[in-house]
Protein backbone atom coordinates (compact mmCIF):
# COMPACT_ATOMS: atom_id res chain seq x y z
CA UNK A 1 0.00 0.00 0.00
CA UNK A 2 0.77 3.96 -0.88
CA UNK A 3 -0.62 4.95 2.66
CA UNK A 4 -1.85 4.60 5.65
CA UNK A 5 -5.30 5.90 7.45
CA UNK A 6 -4.75 8.21 9.85
CA UNK A 7 -7.42 7.11 12.50
CA UNK A 8 -4.68 3.79 12.89
CA UNK A 9 -2.00 6.34 13.62
CA UNK A 10 -1.61 6.01 17.42
CA UNK A 11 0.59 3.50 17.08
CA UNK A 12 2.88 5.67 15.89
CA UNK A 13 2.74 7.85 18.75
CA UNK A 14 3.26 4.46 21.04
CA UNK A 15 6.37 3.98 18.94
CA UNK A 16 7.39 7.68 19.77
CA UNK A 17 6.87 7.14 23.25
CA UNK A 18 8.90 3.88 23.09
CA UNK A 19 12.06 5.40 22.06
CA UNK A 20 12.71 7.75 24.01
CA UNK A 21 12.06 5.98 27.28
CA UNK A 22 14.49 3.13 25.79
CA UNK A 23 16.99 5.59 25.27
CA UNK A 24 16.37 7.91 28.12
CA UNK A 25 19.85 7.50 29.60
CA UNK A 26 21.73 7.33 26.33
CA UNK A 27 20.08 10.96 25.31
CA UNK A 28 21.31 12.24 28.99
CA UNK A 29 24.67 10.58 28.61
CA UNK A 30 25.51 12.62 24.96
CA UNK A 31 24.31 15.54 26.51
CA UNK A 32 26.20 15.43 29.21
CA UNK A 33 29.33 15.80 27.14
CA UNK A 34 28.38 19.37 25.76
CA UNK A 35 25.37 19.63 27.91
CA UNK A 36 23.57 19.88 31.08
CA UNK A 37 23.01 15.99 30.80
CA UNK A 38 19.61 16.57 31.40
CA UNK A 39 18.28 15.92 27.64
CA UNK A 40 16.94 12.09 28.08
CA UNK A 41 15.47 13.48 31.43
CA UNK A 42 13.24 15.82 30.11
CA UNK A 43 12.36 14.12 27.05
CA UNK A 44 11.07 11.07 29.08
CA UNK A 45 8.79 13.03 31.10
CA UNK A 46 7.36 14.94 28.08
CA UNK A 47 6.88 11.61 26.44
CA UNK A 48 5.92 9.79 29.60
CA UNK A 49 3.16 12.01 30.75
CA UNK A 50 1.73 11.84 26.52
CA UNK A 51 1.74 7.82 27.74
CA UNK A 52 -0.65 7.98 30.20
CA UNK A 53 -2.39 10.32 28.84
CA UNK A 54 -3.56 8.70 25.77
CA UNK A 55 -3.43 5.23 27.61
CA UNK A 56 -6.55 3.61 26.79
CA UNK A 57 -8.16 6.16 24.18
CA UNK A 58 -8.69 5.63 20.84
CA UNK A 59 -6.71 8.27 19.31
CA UNK A 60 -5.99 8.64 15.31
CA UNK A 61 -2.55 10.44 14.41
CA UNK A 62 -3.79 14.16 14.15
CA UNK A 63 -4.87 13.96 17.76
CA UNK A 64 -2.29 11.77 19.14
CA UNK A 65 0.80 14.03 17.66
CA UNK A 66 -1.57 16.92 18.94
CA UNK A 67 -1.48 15.62 22.34
CA UNK A 68 2.22 14.87 22.61
CA UNK A 69 2.84 18.47 21.02
CA UNK A 70 1.25 20.59 23.83
CA UNK A 71 2.73 18.25 26.58
CA UNK A 72 5.78 19.36 25.21
CA UNK A 73 5.26 22.84 24.71
CA UNK A 74 2.84 23.58 27.93
CA UNK A 75 4.48 21.32 30.14
CA UNK A 76 8.32 20.81 29.07
CA UNK A 77 9.44 23.86 28.97
CA UNK A 78 13.69 24.37 28.05
CA UNK A 79 14.72 24.55 24.58
CA UNK A 80 13.16 20.94 23.51
CA UNK A 81 9.82 21.60 24.77
CA UNK A 82 9.11 24.66 22.74
CA UNK A 83 11.22 22.52 19.73
CA UNK A 84 9.65 19.26 19.69
CA UNK A 85 6.22 20.81 20.42
CA UNK A 86 6.51 22.51 17.32
CA UNK A 87 7.77 19.71 15.62
CA UNK A 88 4.83 17.45 16.16
CA UNK A 89 2.32 20.50 16.56
CA UNK A 90 2.92 21.02 12.48
CA UNK A 91 2.96 17.42 11.84
CA UNK A 92 -0.39 17.44 13.30
CA UNK A 93 -1.80 20.41 11.53
CA UNK A 94 -0.91 19.23 8.00
CA UNK A 95 -2.41 16.05 8.78
CA UNK A 96 -5.80 17.60 9.79
CA UNK A 97 -8.83 16.19 7.99
CA UNK A 98 -6.79 13.82 5.46
CA UNK A 99 -8.56 10.20 6.21
CA UNK A 100 -5.39 8.45 4.50
CA UNK A 101 -1.62 9.59 4.96
CA UNK A 102 0.37 9.23 1.88
CA UNK A 103 3.76 10.42 0.56
CA UNK A 104 2.72 13.41 -0.57
CA UNK A 105 1.47 14.39 2.76
CA UNK A 106 3.92 13.01 4.72
CA UNK A 107 6.62 15.14 3.10
CA UNK A 108 4.24 17.65 3.62
CA UNK A 109 4.57 16.81 7.38
CA UNK A 110 8.73 17.02 7.62
CA UNK A 111 8.70 20.31 5.39
CA UNK A 112 6.30 21.99 7.74
CA UNK A 113 7.89 20.76 10.62
CA UNK A 114 11.12 22.16 9.67
CA UNK A 115 9.44 25.29 8.56
CA UNK A 116 7.95 25.58 12.29
CA UNK A 117 11.63 25.14 13.82
CA UNK A 118 13.17 27.76 11.60
CA UNK A 119 10.47 30.05 12.63
CA UNK A 120 11.29 29.32 16.41
CA UNK A 121 15.23 30.08 16.22
CA UNK A 122 17.92 31.31 14.39
CA UNK A 123 19.49 27.75 13.48
CA UNK A 124 20.38 26.35 10.30
CA UNK A 125 22.08 23.62 8.87
CA UNK A 126 25.20 23.09 10.07
CA UNK A 127 24.98 24.58 13.65
CA UNK A 128 24.60 21.36 15.23
CA UNK A 129 21.14 21.25 16.36
CA UNK A 130 18.31 18.75 15.53
CA UNK A 131 17.78 20.38 12.32
CA UNK A 132 21.18 18.50 11.20
CA UNK A 133 19.09 15.51 11.11
CA UNK A 134 15.73 16.92 10.17
CA UNK A 135 16.50 18.99 7.05
CA UNK A 136 18.58 15.54 5.18
CA UNK A 137 15.52 14.03 6.47
CA UNK A 138 12.79 15.76 4.53
CA UNK A 139 15.22 16.08 1.28
CA UNK A 140 15.60 12.46 0.83
CA UNK A 141 12.34 11.54 1.55
CA UNK A 142 11.27 14.18 -1.41
CA UNK A 143 13.84 13.04 -3.47
CA UNK A 144 12.48 9.49 -3.59
CA UNK A 145 8.73 10.50 -3.35
CA UNK A 146 7.81 8.90 -6.85
CA UNK A 147 9.69 5.44 -5.46
CA UNK A 148 6.86 3.64 -3.01
CA UNK A 149 6.13 5.46 0.39
CA UNK A 150 8.53 2.54 2.20
CA UNK A 151 11.39 3.53 0.08
CA UNK A 152 10.96 6.64 0.81
CA UNK A 153 11.17 6.08 4.29
CA UNK A 154 14.74 3.87 4.54
CA UNK A 155 16.24 7.01 2.48
CA UNK A 156 14.72 9.39 5.16
CA UNK A 157 15.84 6.89 8.17
CA UNK A 158 19.55 6.64 6.29
CA UNK A 159 20.04 10.09 5.62
CA UNK A 160 18.67 11.08 9.51
CA UNK A 161 21.52 8.92 10.66
CA UNK A 162 24.10 10.85 8.27
CA UNK A 163 22.87 14.14 9.30
CA UNK A 164 23.08 13.15 13.32
CA UNK A 165 26.01 11.95 12.88
CA UNK A 166 27.73 14.76 11.04
CA UNK A 167 27.05 16.56 14.37
CA UNK A 168 29.79 14.90 15.54
CA UNK A 169 32.48 16.73 13.40
CA UNK A 170 30.41 20.42 13.93
CA UNK A 171 30.79 23.11 16.06
CA UNK A 172 27.95 24.29 17.85
CA UNK A 173 26.19 27.67 16.90
CA UNK A 174 23.24 27.83 18.93
CA UNK A 175 22.15 26.98 22.40
CA UNK A 176 24.33 26.23 25.14
CA UNK A 177 26.96 24.02 23.73
CA UNK A 178 27.40 27.28 21.24
CA UNK A 179 29.33 28.85 24.52
CA UNK A 180 32.05 25.84 24.36
CA UNK A 181 33.05 26.84 20.47
CA UNK A 182 35.53 24.26 19.26
CA UNK A 183 34.88 22.33 22.59
CA UNK A 184 31.56 21.36 21.38
CA UNK A 185 33.28 19.71 18.01
CA UNK A 186 33.98 15.74 18.45
CA UNK A 187 30.63 14.49 20.05
CA UNK A 188 27.16 14.08 19.30
CA UNK A 189 24.28 16.76 19.56
CA UNK A 190 21.89 15.69 21.60
CA UNK A 191 18.91 17.09 20.02
CA UNK A 192 20.07 15.88 16.55
CA UNK A 193 20.08 12.48 18.15
CA UNK A 194 16.78 12.14 19.59
CA UNK A 195 15.63 13.85 16.61
CA UNK A 196 16.83 10.30 14.89
CA UNK A 197 15.13 8.31 16.96
CA UNK A 198 12.09 9.65 16.67
CA UNK A 199 12.47 10.12 12.61
CA UNK A 200 13.34 6.07 12.90
CA UNK A 201 10.77 5.12 15.18
CA UNK A 202 8.23 7.02 13.41
CA UNK A 203 9.56 5.56 9.90
CA UNK A 204 9.80 1.91 11.14
CA UNK A 205 5.88 2.26 12.72
CA UNK A 206 4.69 3.70 9.26
CA UNK A 207 6.25 1.17 7.22
CA UNK A 208 4.60 -1.60 9.80
CA UNK A 209 0.89 -0.23 8.77
CA UNK A 210 1.97 0.19 5.11
CA UNK A 211 2.68 -3.61 5.25
CA UNK A 212 -0.35 -4.44 7.00
CA UNK A 213 -3.08 -3.50 4.06
CA UNK B 1 26.78 13.68 45.45
CA UNK B 2 25.94 15.37 49.12
CA UNK B 3 22.72 17.05 49.17
CA UNK B 4 19.56 17.60 50.93
CA UNK B 5 16.55 16.52 48.82
CA UNK B 6 14.18 14.45 48.70
CA UNK B 7 13.27 13.29 45.54
CA UNK B 8 15.94 14.09 42.97
CA UNK B 9 13.07 14.83 40.00
CA UNK B 10 10.87 16.84 42.63
CA UNK B 11 13.58 19.80 43.82
CA UNK B 12 11.58 22.42 42.27
CA UNK B 13 8.06 21.32 43.31
CA UNK B 14 9.69 21.08 46.61
CA UNK B 15 11.60 24.11 46.98
CA UNK B 16 8.76 26.33 45.92
CA UNK B 17 6.32 25.08 48.86
CA UNK B 18 8.66 26.18 51.03
CA UNK B 19 9.16 29.20 49.71
CA UNK B 20 5.83 30.37 49.52
CA UNK B 21 5.21 28.66 53.15
CA UNK B 22 8.14 31.05 54.32
CA UNK B 23 7.51 34.21 52.50
CA UNK B 24 3.47 34.27 52.51
CA UNK B 25 4.04 38.09 53.57
CA UNK B 26 5.55 38.76 50.38
CA UNK B 27 4.56 36.29 47.57
CA UNK B 28 1.63 33.72 47.28
CA UNK B 29 1.63 30.68 44.72
CA UNK B 30 -1.30 30.32 41.59
CA UNK B 31 -3.42 27.97 39.56
CA UNK B 32 0.23 27.20 37.55
CA UNK B 33 2.50 25.71 40.42
CA UNK B 34 5.32 27.23 38.34
CA UNK B 35 3.81 30.52 38.65
CA UNK B 36 4.98 32.42 41.82
CA UNK B 37 3.31 35.97 42.14
CA UNK B 38 3.68 39.02 44.01
CA UNK B 39 0.71 38.94 46.84
CA UNK B 40 -0.53 42.63 45.49
CA UNK B 41 -0.13 41.33 41.58
CA UNK B 42 -1.94 42.43 39.41
CA UNK B 43 -1.47 46.55 40.49
CA UNK B 44 -3.83 48.87 38.94
CA UNK B 45 -2.62 51.43 37.49
CA UNK B 46 0.88 49.33 36.67
CA UNK B 47 2.76 47.74 34.38
CA UNK B 48 3.32 44.38 35.13
CA UNK B 49 6.85 43.31 35.44
CA UNK B 50 7.46 39.53 34.65
CA UNK B 51 10.37 37.31 34.58
CA UNK B 52 11.58 34.15 34.53
CA UNK B 53 14.36 31.18 34.17
CA UNK B 54 15.73 28.24 35.08
CA UNK B 55 15.43 26.90 38.98
CA UNK B 56 18.87 26.68 40.74
CA UNK B 57 19.81 29.99 41.06
CA UNK B 58 18.16 31.35 44.51
CA UNK B 59 17.26 33.91 45.44
CA UNK B 60 16.56 34.63 41.61
CA UNK B 61 14.35 34.20 40.36
CA UNK B 62 11.13 34.21 42.93
CA UNK B 63 13.07 35.71 45.03
CA UNK B 64 12.85 38.88 43.47
CA UNK B 65 8.95 39.22 43.60
CA UNK B 66 7.54 41.83 45.47
CA UNK B 67 6.93 45.70 46.09
CA UNK B 68 8.32 47.60 43.24
CA UNK B 69 10.38 45.44 41.90
CA UNK B 70 8.94 41.66 39.72
CA UNK B 71 4.82 40.74 39.72
CA UNK B 72 5.41 37.60 38.53
CA UNK B 73 7.66 35.02 37.82
CA UNK B 74 7.80 31.70 35.48
CA UNK B 75 9.66 29.13 37.00
CA UNK B 76 11.67 26.16 35.14
CA UNK B 77 13.37 23.24 35.79
CA UNK B 78 16.69 23.24 37.20
CA UNK B 79 18.69 25.22 34.82
CA UNK B 80 15.73 24.68 32.19
CA UNK B 81 13.53 27.79 30.83
CA UNK B 82 9.81 27.50 32.16
CA UNK B 83 7.69 26.53 29.61
CA UNK B 84 5.66 28.91 27.33
CA UNK B 85 2.72 28.38 29.60
CA UNK B 86 3.98 29.29 32.43
CA UNK B 87 5.65 32.30 31.10
CA UNK B 88 1.93 32.82 29.66
CA UNK B 89 0.56 32.50 33.18
CA UNK B 90 2.89 35.00 34.53
CA UNK B 91 1.94 37.32 32.45
CA UNK B 92 -1.53 37.18 33.38
CA UNK B 93 -0.72 37.46 36.93
CA UNK B 94 0.78 40.17 36.48
CA UNK B 95 -1.19 42.00 33.97
CA UNK B 96 -3.42 44.78 35.41
CA UNK B 97 -4.25 46.09 31.75
CA UNK B 98 -1.21 48.70 31.14
CA UNK B 99 0.59 45.44 29.47
CA UNK B 100 3.27 43.42 30.89
CA UNK B 101 7.28 43.50 30.72
CA UNK B 102 8.69 40.44 30.88
CA UNK B 103 12.66 41.07 31.28
CA UNK B 104 14.77 38.25 31.16
CA UNK B 105 17.81 37.23 30.16
CA UNK B 106 19.24 35.86 26.90
CA UNK B 107 19.05 31.85 26.54
CA UNK B 108 17.93 29.71 23.71
CA UNK B 109 15.17 28.51 25.82
CA UNK B 110 13.79 31.43 27.06
CA UNK B 111 13.91 33.17 24.17
CA UNK B 112 11.77 30.28 22.49
CA UNK B 113 9.51 30.13 24.98
CA UNK B 114 8.97 33.66 25.69
CA UNK B 115 8.45 34.41 22.19
CA UNK B 116 5.59 31.63 21.81
CA UNK B 117 4.06 33.15 25.06
CA UNK B 118 3.74 36.50 24.17
CA UNK B 119 2.08 35.24 20.73
CA UNK B 120 -0.69 33.16 22.80
CA UNK B 121 -0.72 36.36 25.40
CA UNK B 122 -1.29 38.93 22.26
CA UNK B 123 -4.28 36.78 20.85
CA UNK B 124 -5.47 36.96 24.35
CA UNK B 125 -5.17 40.69 24.37
CA UNK B 126 -2.39 41.28 26.33
CA UNK B 127 0.27 43.66 25.42
CA UNK B 128 3.53 42.63 25.77
CA UNK B 129 7.34 43.43 25.72
CA UNK B 130 10.18 42.48 26.24
CA UNK B 131 14.13 43.26 27.33
CA UNK B 132 16.41 40.71 27.32
CA UNK B 133 19.83 40.75 29.25
CA UNK B 134 23.06 40.19 28.24
CA UNK B 135 25.55 41.75 30.83
CA UNK B 136 27.81 38.70 31.14
CA UNK B 137 30.33 40.36 29.16
CA UNK B 138 33.04 37.26 29.20
CA UNK B 139 29.98 35.25 26.63
CA UNK B 140 31.00 37.10 23.77
CA UNK B 141 33.23 39.63 22.15
CA UNK B 142 31.34 43.47 22.38
CA UNK B 143 30.44 43.35 18.63
CA UNK B 144 28.41 40.66 19.03
CA UNK B 145 26.69 41.42 22.62
CA UNK B 146 23.51 40.51 21.08
CA UNK B 147 25.07 36.83 21.73
CA UNK B 148 26.44 37.53 25.41
CA UNK B 149 23.82 35.62 28.47
CA UNK B 150 22.39 37.96 31.53
CA UNK B 151 23.52 36.86 34.75
CA UNK B 152 22.88 38.96 37.85
CA UNK B 153 22.83 42.11 35.90
CA UNK B 154 18.98 40.84 35.76
CA UNK B 155 18.77 41.78 39.11
CA UNK B 156 19.44 45.73 38.59
CA UNK B 157 17.62 45.56 35.67
CA UNK B 158 14.36 44.54 37.62
CA UNK B 159 14.77 46.82 40.19
CA UNK B 160 14.83 49.34 37.44
CA UNK B 161 11.86 48.11 35.28
CA UNK B 162 10.00 47.75 38.13
CA UNK B 163 11.15 51.39 40.13
CA UNK B 164 9.45 52.76 36.78
CA UNK B 165 6.24 50.79 36.75
CA UNK B 166 5.81 51.88 40.39
CA UNK B 167 6.16 55.66 39.38
CA UNK B 168 3.53 55.46 37.04
CA UNK B 169 5.72 54.71 33.95
CA UNK B 170 3.90 53.54 30.80
CA UNK B 171 4.96 49.75 28.88
CA UNK B 172 7.09 52.08 26.35
CA UNK B 173 8.92 54.08 29.55
CA UNK B 174 9.38 50.68 31.51
CA UNK B 175 10.82 49.13 28.65
CA UNK B 176 13.48 51.96 27.76
CA UNK B 177 14.58 52.19 31.21
CA UNK B 178 14.75 48.52 31.88
CA UNK B 179 16.88 48.32 28.37
CA UNK B 180 18.92 51.45 29.48
CA UNK B 181 19.53 49.66 32.60
CA UNK B 182 20.94 46.55 30.74
CA UNK B 183 23.07 48.04 28.44
CA UNK B 184 25.05 50.64 31.85
CA UNK B 185 25.37 47.13 33.54
CA UNK B 186 28.59 44.83 33.22
CA UNK B 187 29.44 41.52 34.82
CA UNK B 188 31.90 38.60 34.41
CA UNK B 189 32.22 35.36 37.21
CA UNK B 190 34.71 33.13 38.19
CA UNK B 191 34.20 29.55 39.17
CA UNK B 192 36.27 27.42 40.88
CA UNK B 193 34.30 24.49 41.94
CA UNK B 194 31.58 22.91 39.65
CA UNK B 195 27.64 22.23 40.04
CA UNK B 196 25.71 19.08 39.95
CA UNK B 197 22.07 19.08 39.18
CA UNK B 198 20.33 16.73 41.85
CA UNK B 199 18.40 14.37 38.68
CA UNK B 200 21.65 14.28 36.74
CA UNK B 201 23.99 12.75 40.05
CA UNK B 202 27.14 14.17 38.70
CA UNK B 203 28.79 17.25 37.47
CA UNK B 204 28.72 17.66 33.85
CA UNK B 205 31.71 20.01 34.00
CA UNK B 206 34.86 19.98 35.73
CA UNK B 207 37.62 22.97 37.32
CA UNK B 208 40.38 21.16 38.71
CA UNK B 209 41.82 21.30 42.25
CA UNK B 210 43.98 24.31 42.23
CA UNK B 211 42.43 26.15 39.21
CA UNK B 212 39.59 28.49 38.31
CA UNK B 213 37.92 29.38 35.06
CA UNK B 214 37.33 32.94 34.34
CA UNK B 215 34.22 33.90 32.77
CA UNK B 216 32.07 30.64 33.49
CA UNK B 217 28.79 31.07 32.95
CA UNK B 218 25.59 30.59 35.15
CA UNK B 219 25.18 26.79 34.24
CA UNK B 220 29.27 26.37 33.95
CA UNK B 221 29.21 27.53 30.76
CA UNK B 222 33.10 27.72 29.70
CA UNK B 223 34.56 30.95 30.18
CA UNK B 224 36.91 32.83 28.02
CA UNK B 225 40.68 30.92 30.01
CA UNK B 226 41.15 28.27 32.69
CA UNK B 227 43.76 29.99 35.18
CA UNK B 228 45.79 28.62 38.55
CA UNK B 229 43.72 30.11 41.63
CA UNK B 230 44.16 33.43 42.62
CA UNK B 231 44.00 35.19 45.66
CA UNK B 232 40.69 37.16 46.22
CA UNK B 233 42.72 40.52 45.25
CA UNK B 234 43.95 39.16 42.40
CA UNK B 235 40.13 38.11 41.37
CA UNK B 236 38.82 41.21 42.00
CA UNK B 237 41.65 43.10 39.47
CA UNK B 238 41.03 40.19 36.85
CA UNK B 239 37.13 40.41 36.99
CA UNK B 240 37.67 44.68 36.94
CA UNK B 241 39.72 44.06 34.39
CA UNK B 242 37.05 43.16 32.00
CA UNK B 243 34.23 44.53 32.87
CA UNK B 244 35.81 48.23 33.44
CA UNK B 245 37.07 48.58 29.39
CA UNK B 246 34.05 47.33 28.53
CA UNK B 247 31.39 49.74 29.55
CA UNK B 248 33.99 51.55 29.82
CA UNK B 249 33.45 53.07 33.06
CA UNK B 250 35.97 56.26 33.68
CA UNK B 251 36.61 58.43 36.13
CA UNK B 252 33.52 60.50 37.80
CA UNK B 253 31.70 57.64 36.68
CA UNK B 254 29.12 56.47 39.58
CA UNK B 255 28.19 52.76 39.81
CA UNK B 256 26.31 50.37 41.94
CA UNK B 257 28.23 47.24 42.64
CA UNK B 258 26.58 43.56 43.38
CA UNK B 259 28.84 40.83 44.18
CA UNK B 260 27.42 37.55 44.43
CA UNK B 261 28.42 34.39 45.41
CA UNK B 262 27.75 31.16 43.27
CA UNK B 263 26.18 28.98 46.14
CA UNK B 264 28.77 27.95 47.84
CA UNK B 265 31.24 30.69 48.32
CA UNK B 266 31.23 31.84 52.19
CA UNK B 267 29.66 34.96 52.25
CA UNK B 268 32.76 35.70 54.75
CA UNK B 269 34.75 35.48 50.87
CA UNK B 270 32.47 37.73 49.51
CA UNK B 271 33.64 40.72 51.51
CA UNK B 272 37.23 39.69 50.86
CA UNK B 273 37.19 40.33 47.44
CA UNK B 274 34.29 43.83 47.98
CA UNK B 275 37.05 45.01 49.93
CA UNK B 276 40.00 44.69 46.81
CA UNK B 277 37.14 45.66 44.01
CA UNK B 278 36.44 48.84 45.99
CA UNK B 279 39.64 50.12 46.36
CA UNK B 280 40.19 49.47 42.45
CA UNK B 281 37.61 51.95 41.86
CA UNK B 282 38.49 54.30 44.00
CA UNK B 283 41.77 54.32 42.98
CA UNK B 284 40.23 54.74 39.35
CA UNK B 285 38.06 57.66 40.49
CA UNK B 286 35.00 55.30 40.21
CA UNK B 287 32.30 56.23 42.89
CA UNK B 288 30.50 53.49 44.71
CA UNK B 289 26.77 54.50 44.92
CA UNK B 290 25.54 51.47 46.21
CA UNK B 291 26.79 48.00 46.28
CA UNK B 292 25.49 44.54 46.96
CA UNK B 293 27.29 41.85 48.65
CA UNK B 294 25.84 38.16 49.22
CA UNK B 295 24.39 35.67 47.60
CA UNK B 296 21.90 37.18 45.08
CA UNK B 297 22.19 35.44 41.97
CA UNK B 298 23.46 31.63 42.33
CA UNK B 299 24.37 28.41 40.56
CA UNK B 300 23.55 25.42 43.19
CA UNK B 301 26.57 24.83 44.74
CA UNK B 302 28.86 26.35 42.30
CA UNK B 303 32.03 27.87 44.50
CA UNK B 304 32.58 30.84 42.80
CA UNK B 305 31.56 35.14 42.46
CA UNK B 306 30.00 37.36 39.87
CA UNK B 307 30.72 40.70 39.88
CA UNK B 308 28.60 43.28 38.30
CA UNK B 309 28.83 47.46 37.47
CA UNK B 310 25.77 49.57 36.72
CA UNK B 311 26.97 52.88 35.29
CA UNK B 312 24.28 55.77 36.60
CA UNK B 313 22.73 58.65 35.33
CA UNK B 314 20.41 60.79 37.20
CA UNK B 315 17.34 58.25 35.94
CA UNK B 316 18.79 55.06 36.88
CA UNK B 317 19.76 56.54 40.29
CA UNK B 318 16.63 57.50 41.27
CA UNK B 319 15.29 54.63 40.11
CA UNK B 320 17.62 52.62 42.22
CA UNK B 321 16.58 54.54 44.76
CA UNK B 322 12.81 53.33 44.56
CA UNK B 323 12.45 51.30 48.10
CA UNK B 324 11.46 47.42 47.20
CA UNK B 325 10.44 44.53 49.85
CA UNK B 326 11.59 41.47 48.23
CA UNK B 327 13.18 38.45 50.17
CA UNK B 328 16.53 38.72 47.81
CA UNK B 329 17.03 42.01 48.15
CA UNK B 330 15.97 41.98 52.34
CA UNK B 331 18.30 39.03 53.09
CA UNK B 332 21.36 41.33 53.24
CA UNK B 333 20.47 44.94 52.65
CA UNK B 334 17.00 46.72 51.42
Amino acid sequence: MNSFKNKDGKVILEGLIKTIQQNKDYLSKIDGEIGDGDHGINMNKGFTICEERIAGKPLNLTDGLKELAMILMMEIGGSMGPLYGTMFFEMSKTTEGKEDINSEVFAEMLSKAVAGIQSLGEAKLGDKTILDTLIPAERAFKDAIDSDFSTAIDRMIESAEKGKDSTINLVAKIGRASRLGERSRGVLDAGATSCFLLLQAMGKTIKELLSHD
Amino acid sequence: MQRIINKPDFVVEDMLKGFVKNHQDIVSATENPRVIKYNKAPQEGRVGIVTGGGSGHKPAFIGYVGKNMVDAVAVGEIFSSPTAKAFLDAFKAANAGKGVACLYGNYAGDNMNVKMAKQMAEMEGIEVKTVVANDDVASAPKDESQKRRGVAGEILMWKVGGAKASKGGSLEEVIAAAQKAIDNTKSVGIGITPCTIPSVGKANFEIKEGTMEVGIGHHGEPGIKISDLATADEMAEIMLDIIIPDMPFTKDDEVVVLLSGLGATPVMEQYIVYNKVEEILSEKGIKVYRSYVGNYFTSLEMMGITLTLMKLDDELKELMDVEVDTMGLKQFQR
